[in-house]
């Protein structure tokens, strides 16, 4: 009898787990249900630090702000081109005077008229030095923006906004910016909702609640519905969005996944539709399958080494990496394509210029010098007085201690032992003391990486004029600082590009950078998701994007 | 025991101010500061700003009394990282996820770990023992960081028992839970079976034995009370542990709980949240020890309520 029980009671063990297997495996995925409500589920990497406009620098941010708010332009199907906004119309002067004719129907989430004068207040408030904003430099192109920004002066009259009725807006730029539309596309210059940020405190105070989702007021496609702190946040499609008609989702839903091993699974698992990116390791997986979930795209960043100019040898003289033939010997015993194809292989394209993919951003003066020619780099070497690498100095490379960093750090040290016979240690730093380090010049060579911030090759080549807070390698030439500076006066886009062209090529042949790639952005989308188009600044256009169930959306 | 209780109290307190006192200097040793970041660098001007906005410009022990002042008086200071959330707002948020986690792991690492341990204590140097040993130790081996994109790639992706990550279905707890569980499940078999062993050589076993007691009597009523002891004194910190949550089953689960801010307060220099969180850690540890002292003291006549 006893044993008959038994059975029973394993017969119904059994039973039960097939019957949780069977019920388990056939419910729907998260996916499969969310494009059926028509909400999308985006993996967004961090918990976003402020949903504040004006206090935030990350990416993260960006992806939501892009949601919530629109400015004065706003980015076309393809993100990368640009698409009236608030305003429908604007014309330009030597692209220094920009007037904007704001939509009279332009309103708030909660109904309330947007004006010029929101604008006005907007930029005032990013400039204001009392709020200290991380990123109000973007509004720097505005005539004596920088001046406000930095208390030289206080009066805000003086800087180059106007609003001479509600529906137009004047602003006069310190030089002839003809990337400014672009520009207007970030968040620095998004309209942020006075009467509801004056609710909460003053102009400038940080840190108020204006931005809890009971009280977070926007002006774009979408509006915020939840925000589940380090869990979710969601956004719902705002009913008095002026082109509310033409915006097919119904919401999205923002993941802040940290762990990109852990985004992937999730989007195996049917959980999100789009991955911010994705694990190094998996790249070659997807690649090889064909998956159709697998995209790989251009991104406006390049990575690169910062060579200490003014670096010093422990007895006072200057360091060899001071005389531009080493800089030179340096970057052309660097086999670029060989360090992508079997040490990273995440699909990054050969730095062949410091500014990365010119022709996707109408910079046809590019220069394209970067290359590998290990003999040539013996040839410099030897004639700056270190034949095969002999009584070099052994230099350290620094890095901010991370998996990556390390192991380009380390096919380089490789590759320069190999070529060009010279000692090299790494040295890796925690990130505040690496950034520290950087910032006063106490290093020899360490590792960098830039993201343009529009689309023009002013937000790579700005950074090298002398005294640039960005610099932080001790370069300076005045011929290039010349030629940049002139680039911000030309009012011929044509001979703009020319002089830009011309200033990076000396930033090469003088080479205070050693360029190495430009990066890719990786990662996975549903087939579920329509209109996608990639964007080089990881724009997106979300009011196009549309959810069409499609068979391979379920997991794999 | 009023006595101890009280004596108990304000050693807490102390040990409290003492974690928060060096935690404070740890953050503001540590080079680099809040207001630093990668690429586009802030001018001076600005980071004295933001400094004097949020006091840090001024004395070091001002600073550290004015955040005592805030922290008795509930007025919590801001995350420096996340903008505009008070930190008490993000522990109440995070520390039910992070219960709701551990305190499954927790009843499953005693369920598993303390018959598990028992079991190879009892029949030593038998087959028992050793699978036993060795279900232990590869649970102690292998770290969190692997066995829970296992259980996620098995359980999750594979079956689609529970979901690879997310904190959206009632289940979600389950996978998390497990692995935590397994991990201390581990540590508690081992800890029991070498202090049942030694236990059960002991006089007063002997004692009972001659007396006629059961074997089961024997191990259940006499041996377990005090071979248990030293899985209560590891139970108190490691509770307070498994409750307040681990970054690494956090990231790997996607689950919104209180272990990822304890690293990344730090790493990001969030004073403010850094400071919050250890107080709330010491608290809690204090606390757990102090509970595992009473339940010493009642299990064992010899510990007492002496001081």
């Amino acid at each position: 009898m006893k044993w008959l029980i038994s059975i029973v009671i394993a017969a119904l063990l059994v039973a039960g787990v097939l019957w949780f297997d069977s019920v388990r495996r056939n419910r729907p995925t998260r996916v499969e249900v969310a494009t059926r409500e028509g909400i999308l589920l985006v993996g967004n990497g961090s918990e976003p630090q402020t949903l504040d406009p004006h206090l935030a620098t990350g990416q993260p941010e960006h992806e939501i702000f892009i949601a919530l708010f629109e400015g004065l332009v706003a980015p076309a199907v393809d993100p990368d081109e640009n698409a009236p906004g608030v305003a429908s119309s604007w014309e330009q002067k030597d692209y220094t005077e920009w007037t904007f004719h704001l939509r009279p129907e332009a309103k708030w989430s909660d109904g309330v008229p947007l004006t010029s004068a929101d604008f006005v207040w907007s930029f005032q408030r990013m400039l204001s030095p009392d709020l200290a904003g991380e990123y109000a430099s973007m509004l720097y192109p505005l005539k004596n923006g920088e001046a406000y920004n930095t208390g030289k002066i206080k009066d805000f009259s003086q800087v180059g906004v106007g609003a001479p009725d509600a529906h137009t807006l004047r602003l006069t730029l310190v030089g002839p910016t003809p990337y400014l539309l672009g520009m207007l596309k970030h968040y620095t210059w998004f309209p942020v909702p006075r009467h509801v940020i004056e609710k909460f405190g003053k102009m400038t105070d940080r840190d108020t609640r204006w931005t809890d989702d009971a009280n977070l007021v926007s002006n774009g496609p979408f509006k915020l519905k939840q925000r589940l702190f380090t869990h979710s946040i969601t956004v719902e499609k705002n009913p008095y969005y002026w082109d509310a008609k033409n915006v097919k989702l119904n919401g999205i839903r923002f993941y802040p996944i940290v762990s990109d091993s852990t985004e992937e699974r999730a989007f195996a698992d049917g959980q999100l539709h789009l991955t911010l990116t994705m694990p190094l390791t998996k790249i070659p997986e997807y690649r090889e399958s064909h998956s159709p979930a697998f995209h790989e795209d251009p991104l406006l960043s390049v990575y690169f080494y910062r060579v200490n100019v003014t670096a010093k040898l422990p007895d006072g003289r200057p360091h060899p990496v001071t005389d531009k033939r080493v800089r030179k010997a340096l970057s052309l015993a660097i086999d670029r394509e060989s360090l992508i194809h079997n040490v990273l292989r995440g699909g990054q394209k050969s730095a062949v210029g410091f500014v990365p993919y010119p022709d996707k951003i109408g910079y046809p003066n590019a220069p394209k010098v970067i290359h590998y020619d290990p003999n040539e780099a013996r040839r410099l070497l030897a004639e700056a007085g270190y034949p095969d690498g002999k009584d070099f100095p052994s230099f350290k490379i620094l890095i901010n201690t991370s998996e990556g960093h390390r192991t380009i750090a380390e096919a380089l040290q490789e590759m320069w032992k190999k070529e060009l016979h010279i000692p090299v240690e790494i040295l890796n730093q925690d990130w505040s003391v690496y950034l520290q380090n950087q910032q006063e010049l106490k290093y020899t060579v360490c590792r960098a990486g830039w993201v343009g911030d529009y689309l023009d090759p002013d937000t790579f080549l700005r950074i090298w004029k002398t005294g640039d807070g960005n610099n932080e390698t001790g370069w300076t030439n005045a011929r290039y600082d010349q030629l940049y500076d002139a680039s911000t006066k030309e009012p011929d886009p044509k001979k703009r590009m020319e002089e830009l062209g011309e200033a990076e090529s000396i930033l090469l042949d003088d080479l205070p950078i050693i360029p190495i790639y430009w990066y890719v952005h990786d990662y996975l989308l549903s087939p579920d998701v329509k209109n996608w188009r990639h964007s080089v600044l990881e724009q997106r256009c979300y009011k196009a994007l549309e959810l069409v169930p499609s068979a391979s959306s379920s997991p794999k | 025991m009023l006595r101890f209780c009280v004596s108990r109290f304000l050693q807490g307190i102390g040990v409290i101010l003492a974690v928060l006192l060096i935690t404070f200097t740890i953050v503001h040793l540590a080079p680099g500061g809040p207001f630093q970041r990668e690429g586009k660098q802030l001018s001076k001007e600005t980071v004295e700003r933001l400094n004097a906005y949020y006091g840090f410009d001024k004395p070091l022990p001002v600073q550290f009394l004015v955040y005592l002042k805030r922290m008795l008086t509930l007025d919590m200071p801001p995350s420096l990282t996340f903008k505009g959330i008070p930190v008490d707002r993000i522990i109440r948020q995070a520390f039910p996820v992070s219960l709701s986690i551990g305190f499954p792991a927790l009843i499953m690492a005693l369920v598993i770990g303390i018959p598990l341990g028992a079991a190879a204590a009892l029949r030593p140097n038998t087959l028992q023992d050793r699978l036993s040993t060795i279900a232990a130790t590869a649970g102690i081996c292998i770290p969190s960081m692997v066995l829970g994109p296992l259980l996620a790639l098995y359980f999750g992706l594979h079956r689609r028992w529970f979901d690879a990550a997310g904190w959206d279905e009632p289940s979600d707890w389950v996978l998390p839970s497990v692995t935590l569980g397994v991990i201390y499940s581990s540590y508690i078999a081992r800890l029991m079976r070498g202090s049942l062993r030694e236990t059960l050589v002991q006089e007063f076993i002997r004692t009972a034995r001659a007396k006629g007691a059961s074997e089961a009597a024997v191990v259940l009523r006499h041996a377990m009370k005090l071979a248990c002891l030293p899985v209560l004194n590891f139970l108190g910190p490691a509770a307070a542990g498994i409750i307040t949550g681990s970054i690494v089953v956090e990231r790997v689960f996607q689950v919104p709980g209180l272990g990822q801010h304890f690293v990344s307060s730090a790493t990001n220099h969030d004073f403010n949240l850094a400071l919050t969180i250890a107080a709330f850690f010491a608290v809690l540890i204090t606390l757990f020890n102090f509970v595992v002292d009473v339940i010493q003291a009642l299990l064992n006549p010899r510990i007492g309520f002496a001081e």
